[in-house]
């Protein structure tokens, strides 16, 4: 097998993981503050895609404007349903979690399907981005290489926000202990929907990343979901930097299994989470164990 | 002047009634304690004049303005600061970080951090560490640290000396007195009736579940049947 084209599936498998990267840092986030396991998530993408599609198609903005408005509209979506049903769950026994979110996740994707049918759209890679970029040992198509460089300032932007800002200094000691930021004066119930929002729109841009990649269809969001709580999981439940370095493992392991064993594409995942859990079972760098 | 009142307070966690009718009363400037057995209620006072833990029944009043109900971030911007028996300090914060916390809540501060680190240096030379780094002494000093910062008017203090070497007892104790002596108003619950007695003016006995007996701190000295009846010392 020819070195260029192990190389391109390295990038494919750092594309993919790039994606499971957003979508799991949202989750995981959501889940060490919170301590709400949302299973909505993956209806969150879905709809950063569909926003992607109806912003460019019908209100015929370029692909920048859907990178920074879809987002910000997921995020708002986020902290409405935060607010209105999410924050009932704080005080309720966890099978309520998985009810709500579980339901919410339904109602998403059934409105989407009533409203845009359940067939999916077409979404093009932006002009400005299609074609490839000469890498000096191979070409690699520039709206992948795109992907790469969002997720890594996007990563590194989020790092340096939750670890030098004010604001990331509250979401810490939210995580912490938010008792005790509420005794301290802080409005901890804003700090939530914050909180979420920004869960919520990490995932809408994930979204509006793939949708130029992947079909943008009612399901796609259900299809992620799963192999996004096994890179949570892996990473370890609430830590960013295990979120980033399992989505990166995890898009390597499925994208080399489908170049080298295609039928062991879809457990082989699992087996490694399986591993990872029986060695770490608090994942990389998690706090708590999941099964705690 | 008073400045915190409680009347007739019930608490209760789920079934359990804890407090049964808690009324006391503390005016500005006063350093007074909360004193009573293992599992009386002194936390649960706490945690309830803090609104972590809202009344079933009665009336909070701090400052002439009633304060039951609301949120514990809504009492504390009116300036009541919460030094738990845990210490509450934030692991994964920096000293720093710990410091600047609760202070943008009331519009003016406190203490600057000079001021602060001058009277704490220990606090100074771990500025950057983190609080899961701390000893147990280092905690309570961050703890009471970062309330003086955010300038409020009332410290509810829950056992500051618990599982502290003798040394650190005594410098918690000399911090105490000078933060009375800078205006500052402490309702303190101790375990350590010998320390209470050294830096109280007046004490409150929890016991059953309400205040059965208030008393100037030299009555208390005096009366150790009270002692021994409420307390069992
Ligand atoms: N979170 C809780 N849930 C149920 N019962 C509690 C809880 N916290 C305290 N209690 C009970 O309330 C009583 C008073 O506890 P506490 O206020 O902590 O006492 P103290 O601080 O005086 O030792 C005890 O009997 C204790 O078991
Ligand atoms: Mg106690």
């Amino acid at each position: 097998m020819e070195p260029v084209f192990l190389f391109s599936q390295f990038f494919n498998g750092l594309v993919l993981g790039c994606i499971y990267v957003l979508l799991s840092l949202g989750l995981t986030v959501v889940f060490g503050t919170l301590g709400v396991v949302n299973f909505a998530h993956g209806a969150l993408y879905m709809l950063g895609a569909y926003a992607a599609y109806t912003v460019a198609t019908h209100l015929h903005l370029n692909f920048l404007a859907c990178l920074i408005l879809c987002p910000v509209i997921v995020a708002g979506i986020g902290m409405v349903l935060e607010k209105c049903l999410i924050s009932k769950l704080y005080k309720l026994p966890h099978y309520y979690n998985l009810l709500l979110t579980f339901g919410i996740m339904f109602i998403i994707q059934d409105a989407i399907k009533i409203i845009f049918g359940p067939e999916g759209e077409p979404f093009n890679i932006p002009d400005l981005l299609q074609g490839a970029v000469n890498l000096g040992f191979m070409y690699y198509p520039k709206y992948r290489l795109f992907i790469l460089v969002v997720t890594a300032l996007l990563s590194g932007g989020l790092w340096l926000f939750i670890e030098k800002t004010r604001l990331g200094a509250i979401i810490r000691a939210g995580t912490d202990n938010a008792e005790m930021a509420d005794a301290l004066g802080t409005n901890i119930s804003w700090t939530f929907t914050l909180i979420f929002g920004l869960g919520a729109g990490l995932s809408g841009l994930a979204g509006v990343l793939a949708a130029p990649i992947q079909n943008v269809q009612p399901a796609m969001g259900m299809d992620i979901l799963v192999q996004t709580f096994v890179v949570v999981i892996i990473g370890g439940m609430g830590s960013i930097g295990g979120s980033i370095l399992a989505g990166l493992v995890i898009g390597q392991i499925l994208t080399f299994s489908i170049v080298f064993w295609p039928p062991g594409s879809t457990t082989l995942i699992y087996a490694f989470m399986a591993l990872v859990l029986v060695t770490r079972p608090r994942g990389f760098f998690g706090r708590v164990s999941f099964f705690e | 002047m008073t400045l915190l009142q409680l009347e007739n307070v019930h608490a209760a966690y789920d079934e359990s009634q804890v407090l049964s009718g808690v009324s006391l009363e503390i005016a500005k400037g006063e350093l007074v304690t909360l004193l009573g057995r293992n599992g009386a209620g002194k936390t649960t006072t706490l945690r309830t004049i803090m609104g972590l833990l809202p009344p079933r029944s009665g009336r909070i009043s701090f400052n002439g303005q009633a304060i039951n109900g609301l949120a514990p971030n809504r009492i504390a911007k009116l300036g009541v600061g919460y030094v738990p028996e845990e210490r509450g300090i934030f692991p994964s914060l920096t000293v720093s970080e710990n410091l600047m916390f609760p202070s943008w809540g009331r519009g003016e501060t406190g203490w600057s951090l000079e001021r602060i680190f001058h009277f704490f240096p220990r606090l100074h030379e771990r500025a950057s560490h983190k609080g899961s780094q701390l000893s147990g002494g280092e905690q309570q000093m961050l703890a009471i640290a970062r309330i003086l910062r955010a300038k409020m008017d009332l410290l509810l203090l829950d056992e500051p000396t618990e599982g502290l070497a003798p040394l650190l007892v005594e410098t918690i104790g000399t911090i105490l007195k000078e933060i009375k002596g800078s205006g500052l108003t402490v309702l303190l619950v101790e375990q350590n009736t010998r320390f209470a007695c050294q830096i109280a003016e007046r004490h409150n006995i929890l016991y059953g579940g309400k205040i059965v007996h208030t008393c100037s701190n030299d009555e208390f000295m005096r009366d150790t049947e009270i002692q021994h009846k409420y307390l069992g010392v």
